[in-house]
């Protein structure tokens, strides 16, 4: 990888980082920095799904692992946050490498990886539901004490610069991964895992590389969540639902992209914020949509909207040249 | 501790409960044998279709039980249009997009359930809910027991559907190898759709089987699900036996880790179950290799 790769990624944040000085509004900065936690998630899941193929359903269980060892290390043992986000994220690593040693040893794969996946995260959350250490169904609450070196900030812009910096790590961290040979064992393994480890790829190496890296990205997002909402419970941290944001966005963005990911985060929460405005405040309106949006994509648009884009950019390119 | 009679009622009413949850956990065996996929819209389907059972009672009166005459080929109907008109053509005949597409269907159909009728949960106020029927020491719900017996009988009815009957060897054929079962003039698509129509209409069943004692909300359907996809893998993918036999396992499982961890735990046992399931021996206790 050379500087040359990363320029559209650090053109891109460097203009995202103005965004604060136009924008002040408490609601947007609000909806901005969860567009981007979400992004980081689904950046983290694309790692695995998007180059490696192994379709996870539970990526909430590295969501939760960063939120709540984000939340419980400062609120039960004192631990300084920011040193509690990075074990968090470390966590969300290692539940990634036991998850994937457990089951790509088994050779699960397809349907069955998916559907292991999200027993492993359904357990999780339900011992966070019953445990005391976790507070139970309750939660943990991680006290209100504003200091940046507390990883808490009087303005929401400092979180979007935060955010940011992480969604712009993991982008940077994504294409050396594309150009890289382990990126490139990982796409072999996507597209046939017989052939790829006839000629010679350990299977098993590449997709517990590709399971820990996107556990501790997607732990580090719950991390950052915690932080940012200071409070966690096991429904939140190890529900559903991010589990499938994490799905949604590359799908809808573009599967196995570097932008993908965040391209279908904005992309997705910006037409639900449309939805919720033309629908009024009826719960489930913009999942219903997120729903019809993954159909829609998987049936039309397979490569996502960066497919789309490229694709027509193809096309222009062409008519240029007849 | 516990008495025998306590554990003998726990026992029992596990098995009530699980020959509902195999009748759910038949309709995803049955899609999973011949489409070979995990169809992920089960349990979304199935709050519909409880939806469905608690709009004709308060609507037109209709009691849950007769309600299976209009509903299950309501249903039927329902399954075969979204496998005809869109899971098969969106999915481009690729596994894992199928997989996404019937994810998709299941985030739809699920928050426009939500959208329309809120988070409340709702119940049914028949008549007969709470009665009871002695037999010996032990007290049983008697809408749970008609559940149990009328789970078995359609498990019994679908088993002799696909043995006896040609729309059967079709399915079967189309199931074993279904290149071939277009060289000899079975229609793939067709028969597909009926598979996914059949796995719709069991839902329908146990909807009004369960709508009686049991509650409904727009989220009730994914707490099934996960446990009707225990059940398919522990019986094995594809296998009604293994479905029946593994239904009536589970059920008896959550009964007793309920009465033994509490509420809140009590479902680890079967999470627990499925992984170990996945992991040592992922095609299960009837299934074929995968």
């Amino acid at each position: 990888m050379t500087f040359r790769d990363i320029v559209p990624t650090v053109v891109l944040i460097a203009l995202l980082a103005f965004v604060p000085a136009f924008i002040t509004a408490n609601t947007v900065l609000n909806f901005l920095v969860f567009t981007l936690i979400i992004s980081l998630a689904a950046q983290g899941w694309n790692i695995l799904g998007g180059f490696g193929g192994q379709f996870s359903f539970g990526h909430a269980a590295f969501f939760g692992t960063g939120a709540y060892a984000a939340a419980l290390l400062q609120a039960r043992l004192g631990i300084n946050p920011w040193i509690a986000f990075a074990i968090g994220t470390v966590a969300g690593a290692a539940v990634g490498w036991v998850i994937g040693y457990l089951s790509f040893r088994s050779g699960l794969r397809g349907s069955y990886f998916a559907l292991v996946t999200l027993a492993f995260a359904e357990v999780l959350r339900i011992l966070a539901n019953a445990a005391t250490f976790t507070g139970g169904a309750a939660g943990v609450l991680i006290k209100l004490d504003v200091r940046p070196s507390n990883f808490q900030f009087e303005s929401r812009s400092a979180f979007f610069w935060i955010a940011l910096a992480l969604v712009g790590a993991v982008l940077v961290l994504t294409r050396w991964i594309e150009c890289s040979r382990f990126g490139a064992q990982l796409v072999a393994v996507r597209e046939n895992e017989a052939a790829a480890k006839a000629l010679g790829v350990d299977t098993l190496r590449v997709k517990l590389g590709a399971i820990t890296v996107s556990g501790a990205v997607t732990a580090a997002a719950g991390g950052l969540y915690a932080q940012y909402f200071l409070y966690v419970d096991a429904n939140i941290a190890y529900g559903t639902w991010i589990s499938v944001e994490a799905i949604l966005a590359p799908i809808v963005g573009g599967l196995g992209t570097v932008f993908g990911p965040l391209v279908g985060a904005v992309a997705l929460h910006g037409l639900g914020e449309i939805t919720k405005l033309a629908a009024g405040s009826v719960p489930g309106i913009d999942l219903m949509v997120f729903g019809g949006l993954l159909v829609a994509a998987v049936a039309f648009a397979p490569e996502g909207i960066i497919g789309l884009l490229r694709r027509s950019a193809r096309s222009k390119g062409t008519a240029r040249h007849a | 501790m516990y008495s025998p009679a306590i554990i003998a009622e726990a026992v029992v009413n596990g098995l009530m409960t699980g020959a509902v949850y195999a009748l759910i956990a038949l309709g995803l065996t049955l899609v999973y044998g011949v489409l070979h996929i995990i169809n992920f819209a089960h349990g979304a389907l199935l709050t519909a279709a409880m939806f469905a059972v608690w709009i004709v009672y308060e609507a037109f009166g209709l009691d849950p039980y007769l309600a299976l005459l209009p509903l299950t080929p309501l249903f039927f109907g329902l399954g075969y249009a979204v496998q005809r008109l869109v899971i098969g053509p969106a999915s481009h005949g690729n596994d894992s997009n199928i997989l996404l597409v019937t994810l998709g269907l299941s985030i739809a159909v699920e928050n426009a359930l939500l959208a329309g009728f809120r988070s409340d949960t709702r119940t049914l106020n028949t008549d007969y809910g709470f009665q009871v029927v002695e037999f010996g020491p032990l007290l049983l719900s008697k809408p749970r027991l008609i559940g149990f017996g009328a789970a078995i009988l359609v498990t019994v009815l679908l088993w002799l559907l696909l043995s006896r009957t040609d729309t059967g060897k079709a399915i079967r054929a189309v199931a074993k190898e279904k290149f071939g079962a277009s060289l000899v003039g079975i229609d793939v698509a067709h028969v597909y759709a009926v598979t996914f129509g059949l796995g719709c209409a069991c839902l329908a069943v146990a909807a009004c089987l369960l709508m009686p004692t049991f509650y409904v909300n727009p989220r009730i359907g994914q707490a099934f699900v996960l446990v009707a996809f225990t059940i398919v893998v522990l019986g094995g993918m594809g296998s009604i036996p293994g479905a029946l036999l593994g239904g009536l396992f589970i059920g008896v499982v959550e009964s007793l880790c309920g009465l033994f961890l509490g509420d809140s735990l009590g479902q680890i046992g079967i999470f627990l179950i499925f992984i170990l399931v996945l992991l040592v021996r992922p095609t299960g206790m009837f299934g074929a290799k995968a």
